[in-house]
């Protein structure tokens, strides 16, 4: 069995296409790829080394080894690693790369091991990347078993640490993928003679030790299952304290319900029934309402307080008092002193709790675009090894796998196609909703569906540099990054809860002091109203929330926010500057007029220059070439094939001379033109190359080729003007193309003949007017002009879609996606807005009337019973708020 | 004035003062992170209502580990965020999970919850 240098396939040896170069035979899958060697063996040949499986042993009993490294966070930790590694004995090159996370290393088999590589980038401070296997074994009787099973699995390759545990029957095995399979250690195990069984239903608890990426996706699951769990007992405590709740309000005010004479206030049944109330409030308080003790305490030891404990402090007030009124009423000296406000305990606590479920409700819905993108990775996938297809799942998919993919199937990892086409669903990546045909040498996404055909693909980016990997990523680094409006909320929240708590300590000095008879009573409604209406939640929520549904929905539209900086900034814009080339037009010249003179037919002129430009490697012969194809016509192979540079080529086809070329080409060989040459100068007028062509010296027309303008162009630059923003085309093409161009798509200010490296100058010019701009463009060529200006708009190729430069990133190719990521940061910050300015006006307002600041004026007292309720519901709507935005759709 | 209500006037003030010193002026105690064996440095956090330790040392340019345990499901501070880092952990109840950073530049870093309620701090000398 060998590898196929050029596709990578696996091909049995020998092979009929074969091809010996310098000594060595190379084998190939089929004629075609052999072909393609030939032309460059080295090209092949070279990355062939790089892409060989991840381990070998060479002759010299030198062990080459690949292991992937997590968690480098800058270059110098590359440092510390190979240093860690090259004290071990026997090593031969070591070498660190920091962006693929990978430790590439070449040793002696015999002086060191893999383990004692592993053990020194652990002690460097790093992981390597590797799976763990649970797996069930049965027939295992003595200790004995336990020994030979772990020493055969620790002798394999790639197995790190197996240990065997007799009492579970089960094994636990930490390997490196890409060494060894899930198979090949059940068949370890079955071939000791033990049956070796999948224990996939393994219980929540044992999931830690699976794999990293597995890990993830399972505590996701975790996770909603911890969430739901929450709800369901916030539920219960809700139920518990609003059912006794009632019986409680009924008794607390006697005169309001008409109660009779015995039930009424003084009399010795009332306050009997008043003394089991004050019992009966305690389950309440530390069933229904732990949570209020709980979290005070906690915080309180860590000098720090919450909303818990302003609750908990509020309602143990109330508590204490009304126990002392209803248990020693003689110790006040006024009958009237003697009241209680159980009522209140139970119904804050209904209602707080009822809030906090409500809550969590609310919160899983804002967080449903990240678990959306979770779920669309694929489980398994179906992988040419040794000729066989074979199912893994897809943490086992190492680079250059060869995968097969069905019509209907999800496609499990990045990679390039190889063999077959097909039309590919890339809507759940890119948000473009017409599949796309994907053909052989062309990208395919991991997570897309496969909608007709039947594929091959090799594996080029797995585990955590997929781009859906990538995307969630991104998208979860946004979402805990801050927008800079969330900095004055930090400054208040901070002082916040103890100046809540201050404020309701003087309140009561005040009215104790200063308030009507009976004082006490007032002081203490006074102080627990205060402490029962500050809602710190919904001023902590209020930024975080929407960010996180505004940054999902850009997502689920191929845009990809890096930060909440972005966001935010986004929406400042006022001048947007769009590269030319890949931006606003396809990036790729493609043939646009055939003219034709002196009596040639458009299929000759077309059909003959294609011909002679088939042997051309210039980017415009392709165009016409492909021009030529799509119109079904007949190439012709060309003789005499000869470059003129700067002017043009010649050629003969089937017998006839052909020139093609410019102008001064047809001026060179004295060629009358007669009015071809007025109307090319119109066609260079509209931003196209035409190129003149003759037949055995007589103008036979001219051929226009042009970098096409992508459809939706020019309604989205129509759309960002209609948005106020000015709009800029930068490029580094010549003035005319460049203003046929803009004088197309509707934009009137065009700087032309900037050279790559000038961009960011002339994007920092345009700042110095005092604008905030935004520069659109590849990512690559345009990196520096894109981290120059004040947002970066990369517009995504393929997988790529972590461009370091960008600030955001359009999956899909469209100008659209930057109207829509406008109108989305536009939408978001207003949520954010109304959001604080719910959160601030609510405490702002809520505070000074609880306090009893309307009281002198209106007779105003707010009852801590509303006071609970306000504040439970405050925070479940600035999340239902929050969740409008999920339904956001742009105006295009 | 009533003696009561001077009693009251003073116990106030004095449990204002106290409530604010306690709170904002008060010396959090920080724990200094001894780096291990390894040179990682590598605590245990817990995860109640706040964070425990909640103030951290650490030497600069050496990985820090720092694992977190939420004993708690109250949903509040299931998650952890390092806004200076954009980085965030999801905290599943009752499991320990690692958060990996790797800090270069001496100063104070904070992490906290979801909605910024429950607070710590990394100081990074």
């Amino acid at each position: 069995m060998t590898h196929d240098p050029v596709c990578g396939m696996e091909v049995k040896s020998p092979s009929e296409y074969y091809k010996e170069l310098d000594g060595k035979k190379y084998e190939f899958c089929s004629e075609n790829c052999r072909n393609k060697f030939a032309l460059e063996p080295n090209k092949y040949i070279e990355q062939m080394e790089k892409s060989e499986p991840s381990y070998r042993t060479t002759s010299y009993g030198i062990e080459k080894l690949s292991l992937p490294v997590n968690g480098l966070h800058c270059a110098s930790c590359v440092n510390t690693v190979e240093k860690e590694i090259k004290k071990l004995p026997g090593l031969k090159a070591v070498h660190v790369n920091y962006a693929t996370e990978t430790a590439h290393i070449e040793f002696k088999s015999g002086e060191t091991t893999t383990e004692e590589i592993i053990g020194a980038i652990k002690k460097a401070g790093y992981q390597t990347g590797q799976s763990t296997l649970k797996i069930g074994i049965q027939g295992m009787h003595c200790g004995s078993c336990v020994t030979k099973i772990e020493k055969e699995l620790k002798q394999k390759r790639g197995v790190i640490s197996a240990s065997v545990d007799l009492g579970t029957e089960s094994a636990i095995v930490n390997y490196i993928p890409g060494f060894i399979d899930t198979k090949v250690i059940k068949n370890v195990i079955e071939k000791l003679g033990y049956k070796a069984f999948d224990t996939s239903g393994i219980k929540a608890e044992e999931h830690h030790k699976m794999g990293e990426e597995k890990v993830k996706e399972d505590l996701v699951d975790e996770n909603q299952l911890a969430r739901e769990k929450e709800y369901k007992t916030l539920m219960h405590k809700f139920i518990f304290a609003a059912l006794l709740a009632l019986p409680v309000i009924f008794f607390s005010y006697p005169t309001v319900w008409g109660l009779p004479e015995q039930f009424q206030m003084g009399s010795p049944i009332l306050r009997y029934i008043w003394m089991a109330m004050g019992i009966l409030a305690l389950p309440v308080m530390f069933c229904s309402g732990s949570q209020f003790y709980t979290g005070a305490i906690a915080a309180f030891k860590n000098r720090s307080a919450n909303m818990h404990t302003l609750i908990a402090t509020g309602i143990s007030a109330a508590w204490i008092y009304s126990m002392i009124a209803t248990y020693f009423p003689k110790i006040f000296p006024v009958a009237e002193l003697a009241d209680q406000f159980f009522d209140v305990i139970f119904v804050v606590v209904a209602l707080v709790v009822l809030g906090m479920a409500l809550e969590i409700r609310a919160k899983g819905k804002s967080s449903e675009a990240i678990k959306k993108l979770i779920g669309l990775q694929a489980k398994t996938a179906r992988v040419l090894r040794n000729g066989d297809e074979i199912d893994l799942p897809v943490e086992e998919v190492v680079l250059d796998d060869i995968i097969i993919v069905r019509p209907g199937e999800k496609i499990p990892v990045d990679g390039i196609l190889v063999d077959g086409s097909s039309s590919i669903d890339e809507s759940m990546i890119s948000g473009e909703s017409i599949p796309v045909e994907k053909h052989e040498s062309d990208e395919v996404i991991g997570a897309t569906i496969n909608k007709t055909g039947s594929f091959k693909f090799k594996a080029t980016k797995v585990g955590k540099d997929t781009a859906l990997a990538q995307i969630i990523q991104m998208v979860e680094q946004a979402q805990s990054s801050k927008a800079p409006i969330q900095k004055i909320v930090d400054k208040v929240s901070g002082y916040f809860v103890p100046a809540v708590i201050i404020t309701a300590i003087l309140s009561f000095v005040i009215w104790y002091v200063f308030g009507p008879v009976p004082q006490l009573i007032y002081a203490l409604i006074v102080f627990v109203t205060v402490l029962v209406i500050a809602c710190p939640c919904a001023l902590g929520l209020a930024t975080p929330i929407s960010l996180m549904v505004g940054v999902g929905k850009g997502a689920e539209n191929g845009i990809l926010i890096r930060s909440g900086e972005a966001l935010e900034t986004a929406q400042k814009l006022n001048t947007i500057i769009l590269d030319k080339t890949g931006t606003i037009t396809e990036g790729k010249p493609s043939l646009t007029d055939v003219i034709t003179a002196n009596g040639f037919s458009e299929n000759d002129v077309l059909g003959l220059s294609a011909s002679v430009e088939k042997s051309s490697e210039h980017p415009l012969a392709e165009a016409i070439v492909n021009g030529a194809k799509n119109k079904s016509l007949e190439l012709f192979d060309a003789q005499n094939f000869n470059a003129v540079p700067g002017h043009g080529v010649e050629a003969n086809v089937n017998g006839r001379k052909i020139y093609l070329g410019n102008l001064k080409m047809m001026k060179k060989f004295s060629i009358d033109l007669g009015d071809l040459e007025e109307k090319s100068i119109k066609l260079a007028d509209d931003g196209k190359t035409p190129m003149f062509i003759t037949i055995d010296n007589k103008a036979a027309g001219i051929i226009a080729v042009a970098d096409t303008i992508k459809p939706d162009s020019k309604e989205a630059i129509a759309l960002l003007k209609k948005m106020g923003l000015e709009v800029v085309m930068i490029t580094g093409d010549n003035t005319r193309t460049a203003n046929a161009i803009g004088r197309q798509v509707g934009i009137n200010r065009v700087l032309a003949e900037v050279l790559p490296e000038d961009k960011a100058f002339n994007v920092q010019k345009l700042q110095n007017e005092g604008k905030i701009v935004a520069m659109v463009g590849d990512g690559i060529n345009d990196a520096p002009a894109l981290a120059q200006a004040d947002i970066g708009f990369a517009i995504g190729t393929g997988t790529d879609v972590a461009i370091e430069a960008s600030d955001i990133t359009l999956i899909k190719g469209s100008l659209k996606g930057v109207v829509l990521a406008i109108q989305l940061s536009k939408a978001t910050m207003k949520n954010i807005k109304e959001n604080l300015f719910g959160a601030f006006f609510y405490n702002g307002l809520g505070l000074p009337i609880a306090a009893g600041l309307l009281y002198p004026f209106v007779g105003i007292l707010l009852s801590p019973i509303i006071a609970g309720a306000a504040m439970a519901f405050s925070s479940v709507t600035v999340v239902t708020n929050a969740n409008r935005l999920r339904r956001f759709k742009a105006k295009l | 004035m009533t003696p009561d209500q001077i009693l009251v006037i003073i116990g106030g003030l004095a449990l204002s003062i106290w409530v604010a010193w306690y709170f904002w002026f008060s010396e959090k105690k920080a724990l200094k992170i001894q780096a291990a064996e390894g040179g990682i440095q590598e605590v245990i956090i817990k995860v109640k209502g706040g964070y425990t330790p909640d103030v951290l040392i650490f030497e600069s340019g050496k990985p820090i580990k720092l694992n977190f345990i939420r004993e708690e499901t109250a949903v509040c501070t299931e998650q952890v965020l390092f806004p200076d880092f954009q980085k965030q952990a999801t905290l599943t109840p009752f499991k320990t999970i690692p958060v990996e950073l790797k800090i270069d530049k001496p100063g104070e870093y904070g992490f906290q919850c979801g909605m910024g309620m429950v607070k710590g701090k990394l100081i990074i000398e």
